[in-house]
């Protein structure tokens, strides 16, 4: 059994304490992964020191590399909105990245007729289909958690691997473009229907909808009355079904919007990157938007900070195997190790030695 | 295994019960003194009741002596010797053990289970065969029973508590804390188990410390008694030289108590009309089924009956939980379907038992959660954007009228104690119109001034023309309340008297199943 450690409550000074609390655990446990990644790279030989001076200046050491940094920070905003939101009602969906593959690729469907329309008409319905085919994908998740009793965790990762599956199964057939030699793909989007730079940037405009999603988002859980809900229904379904709220709405409400995040996150992939649907849209966006959402606390403005961080490790990868001949998963090997961090540290919540209620 | 602590002497603790005494205790929560120099002596073989006030600091006491917290300052003594408790496995290796006010119980696992996974050095492979007749010889010993092979979650509250007091003896406790240990059970429930308790006392196997709120368990079964107040210990006697109205009086100190309010009004229209309603249990197997029941305004019915007798199910169809098999619910002659723009509309709350399970949200903030019934309303309309400043004023004004001890309002809800998550959830609900109040249990761990003051505003509510429908497993609160009483057993109401005419000899009869 164990020791529940008094949660300092009363006085300034401890509410002040306990508003740090979910600041700080994420933050040491962030740093308690780096520090056995870095315990990892010491047993391949390598310098953790070059390791982290090399992500610093492939990630933040000049406007070259905060551009790449920010360009994957669009995706991972709107991928981590996918994680968020359910995770405010109790929900764990980690089939983030379904949505983005299937969003990208009615971007890119949507976009073949619409050749010679306006961007101004196209470019929106282009993104509503992809917010549209996120948002069933991952809605179904929530469906089958509510309508079914189906663990949401499982259903939208095996919806991803299908999502991905169907994918693959269009651009190598029906919706492939014959043009495609390598690279089987959607025909290439005509040239007003790409989305282009910020100005004076070198980064898309998928970056500012990423950062109001996530504001808007913010808004919506904490400032309106539909987040309250959300809110008592994660906190606890018994209580949210006495007071007679729509724990079911809310269930498929919030599932579909983060699959509508994921799903924009696609459409951008497509219009403003790739110019076409193809297999590079599961680049692993919907998996990193997990790690950010869990560091972030499910919190949409702190989902900012977190996600220009991890993508800046993802903009220093390249760097790194070029100057450290380290493999592309080293990457991969950093998020993990940082995941199990961050998901012990749960346990630490009120157990801190400067959080207890010592006299 | 780590070996027990002693801190002091190598000698192990005499054998049978223990003597466990408390000098003076201190435990601060931040800038909040929950306990202040509380000193009180357990002496071997004794039953020691503790009383106090909502909030008055009985389970941070206990929570102290059985290392879950840390006091502040202070020490504890068992067996004359002084004990470092740094967390529960050293207090359980010394032999004291811990009853708490909910279940800690694993629903899924039988009985068999539940017990032997409880112990510390439960085997990683068990040997079925070798345990079970371990069980059953350990079963045959004790002085009341629980079915081995029953899965928790099909047992009755009454049956928990049984089996929790049980672990403990099947995990060797020589000293016991029991903390309100019968608020779950029927008075005469609560005397089998506590005159067992008393008995393994009396053998000298056990000393016990009880928090209660129940001056006459106090009276039959307790030695000594102690009493805090905010915190200090007010008062300490042999329960022979204590009436209970000088318990009282040590409990409230100079506060005044809430007198009964007289009933007045007439009875009205019909408000809430069950005809027919059918739907599972909660174990699926069987069906609870109401033909039909009424509750006017201006009419307190109360249902009484020993808990799992479908109670429980009733409740969670009237909220709309569980789906009802046919049949039809009516509030005020229409159709009703508990969604929350109907319980709006016809101004219908609820009191589940067990608010921090059934009507809190326990990691939220007191704030929110006493926000939960007006989060969307802006008067009579409805309201999209949220005002924290709002939902703050009116808080603060129910913590005022309802008397919730709070240290810190936007502190999680979990941290109030027991019976001040019952206030707070009780001034959510009963301010306002309310038109229809659904009540199960409202006084559960609540202290006696407390409880009048509960009833009193029940009583007010029901003079102010709300129907009340209120299912109690404490048949004295169903008497004291009620214009008519109905009696659910098996899932079904099998009796109805008026309460003028009601006879505890009768209800009892119908309530333990013997339905004529
Ligand atoms: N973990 C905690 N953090 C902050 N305050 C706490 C904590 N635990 C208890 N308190 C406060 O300490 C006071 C005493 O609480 P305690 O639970 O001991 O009361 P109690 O006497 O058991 O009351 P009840 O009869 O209602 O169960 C309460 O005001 C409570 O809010
Ligand atoms: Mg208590």
């Amino acid at each position: 059994m164990a020791v529940v450690e008094a949660q300092g409550t009363g006085g300034g000074a401890m509410a002040a304490l306990r508003r740090a609390e979910p600041v700080v655990i994420p933050v040491l446990a962030l740093l308690a992964g780096l520090a056995v990644f870095a315990l990892f790279l010491l047993t391949q030989g390598k310098s953790p020191i070059a390791f982290f001076g090399y992500v610093w200046q492939g990630a933040f050491g000049s406007a070259f590399s905060w551009m790449n940094t920010l360009s994957r920070a669009a995706p991972l905003l709107l991928a981590a909105l996918c994680v968020a939101l359910p995770a405010r009602l109790g929900l764990v969906v980690i089939g983030g990245e379904g949505a983005i593959v299937l969003g990208g690729l009615a971007a890119g469907a949507v976009a073949l007729p619409l050749a010679g329309v306006p961007a101004a008409v196209g470019l929106p319905l282009m993104a509503l289909a992809a917010m549209l085919v996120g948002a069933v994908w991952i809605g179904m998740a929530g469906a089958l958690r509510h309508y079914r009793g189906v663990n949401e965790t499982i259903s939208s990762l095996l919806l991803a691997y299908i999502a991905i599956a169907l994918m693959n199964h269009l651009v190598e057939g029906p919706l492939r473009d014959p043009e495609s030699l390598n690279k089987p793909s959607t025909a290439p989007l005509a040239e007003g229907l790409r989305v282009g730079m910020l100005p004076g940037m070198d980064v898309h405009w998928g970056l500012v909808f990423g950062i109001i999603a996530c504001v808007v988002a913010w808004v919506l859980v904490e400032r309106t009355s539909w987040g309250f809900a959300a809110r008592i229904a994660g906190g606890n379904v018994r209580a949210a079904e006495v007071q007679g709220l729509p724990v079911g709405r809310l269930i498929l409400g919030f599932t579909a919007l983060g699959g509508a995040c994921a799903g924009l996150a696609g459409f951008f992939e497509v219009a403003a990157v790739h110019g076409s649907a193809n297999a590079s849209l599961a680049a692993g966006y919907g998996y990193t938007g997990i790690l950010i959402a869990f560091l972030a606390r499910h919190n949409g403005l702190a989902i900012l900070p977190v996600a220009v961080l991890l993508a800046g490790f993802d903009a220093s990868s390249g760097l790194i195997q070029r100057r450290m001949d380290l493999p592309d998963a080293t990457m991969q090997v950093l998020q993990g190790i940082v995941f199990m961090a961050i998901l012990m540290s749960d346990a630490a919540y009120g157990r801190l030695p400067f959080f207890k209620a010592k006299g | 295994m780590r070996p027990p602590v002693t801190a002091i002497g190598a000698d192990p603790l005499p054998p049978g019960a223990l003597e466990v005494e408390t000098v003076g205790m201190t435990m601060r929560f931040g800038s909040f003194t929950a306990l202040e120099d509380v000193s009180i002596r357990v002496a071997p073989g004794t039953f020691h009741a503790l009383l106090g006030e909502n909030g008055a600091g009985k389970s941070t006491l206990v929570k102290c002596i059985m290392g879950f917290y840390h006091a502040t300052a202070g020490q504890l003594m068992v067996g004359r010797r002084e004990a470092e408790i740094a967390d529960p496995r050293d207090a359980r290796a010394l032999g004291m053990g811990m009853v708490y006010q909910h279940f800690t119980l694993v629903p899924s696992l039988t009985v068999a289970e539940n017990l032997v996974i409880s112990r510390a050095d439960a085997p990683v492979v068990i040997d079925w065969a070798k345990e079970r007749a371990g069980l059953e010889a350990f079963m045959a010993a004790m002085p009341f029973r629980v079915p081995l092979d029953q899965p928790v979650a099909r047992l009755a509250a009454g049956e928990k508590q049984k089996l929790e007091i049980l672990k403990q003896l099947y995990l060797g406790s020589r000293f016991l804390i029991l903390d309100e240990p019968t608020s779950v059970l029927t008075p005469d429930e609560a005397d089998e188990v506590l005159g067992h308790v008393r008995g393994l006392c009396e053998a000298g196997e056990i000393s016990v410390l009880m928090i209660t709120h129940k001056f006459r368990e106090v009276t039959a079964f307790a030695d000594e008694v102690s009493v805090l107040r905010r915190g200090r210990l007010v008062g300490q006697g042999h329960v022979a030289d204590l009436s209970h109205a000088q318990m009282a009086a040590m409990m409230i100190g100079a506060e005044k108590e809430q007198r009964p309010v007289a009933r007045s009004g007439l009875r009205g229209a019909p408000m809430l009309e069950l005809r027919g309603v059918k739907a599972a249990d909660r174990s699926g197997l069987k069906e609870i089924a109401v033909e039909s029941l009424t509750v006017h305004a201006g009419e307190i019915v109360g249902i009484a009956g020993i808990s799992g007798n479908g109670q429980m199910e009733l409740m969670e169809v009237l909220t709309g939980q569980r789906a009802a098999r046919g049949g039809e619910i009516r509030v005020q002659g229409v159709p009703y379907g508990a969604t929350r723009a109907e319980a709006q509309s016809h101004a219908v709350r609820y009191l589940p038992e067990e608010p921090l399970r059934n009507a809190c949200a326990p990691r939220m903030s007191v704030i929110e959660n006493i926000a939960f019934r007006s989060f969307d309303r802006n008067g009579a309309g409805r309201r999209f954007w949220l005002s924290a400043n709002e939902m703050r004023a009116a808080a603060r004004d129910l913590i005022g009228a309802f008397k919730v001890k709070v240290a810190d309002p936007d502190g999680p809800i979990a941290a109030l104690s027991g019976g001040n998550v019952q206030r707070a959830v009780l001034a959510r609900e009963l301010t306002g119109e309310v038109k229809l109040l659904v009540i199960s249990n409202p006084c559960f761990g609540l202290d006696f001034a407390a409880v009048s003051e509960i009833r009193a505003r029940i009583v007010a509510a029901r003079n102010a023309g709300a129907a009340v429908l209120l299912m109690s497993e404490d048949l004295d609160e169903v008497l004291e309340l009620s214009d008519r009483v109905l009696v659910m057993s098996e899932g079904r109401i099998t009796y109805e008297v008026p309460a003028a005419e009601a006879k505890i000899a009768e209800i009892g009869h119908y309530m333990g199943g013997h339905a004529a």
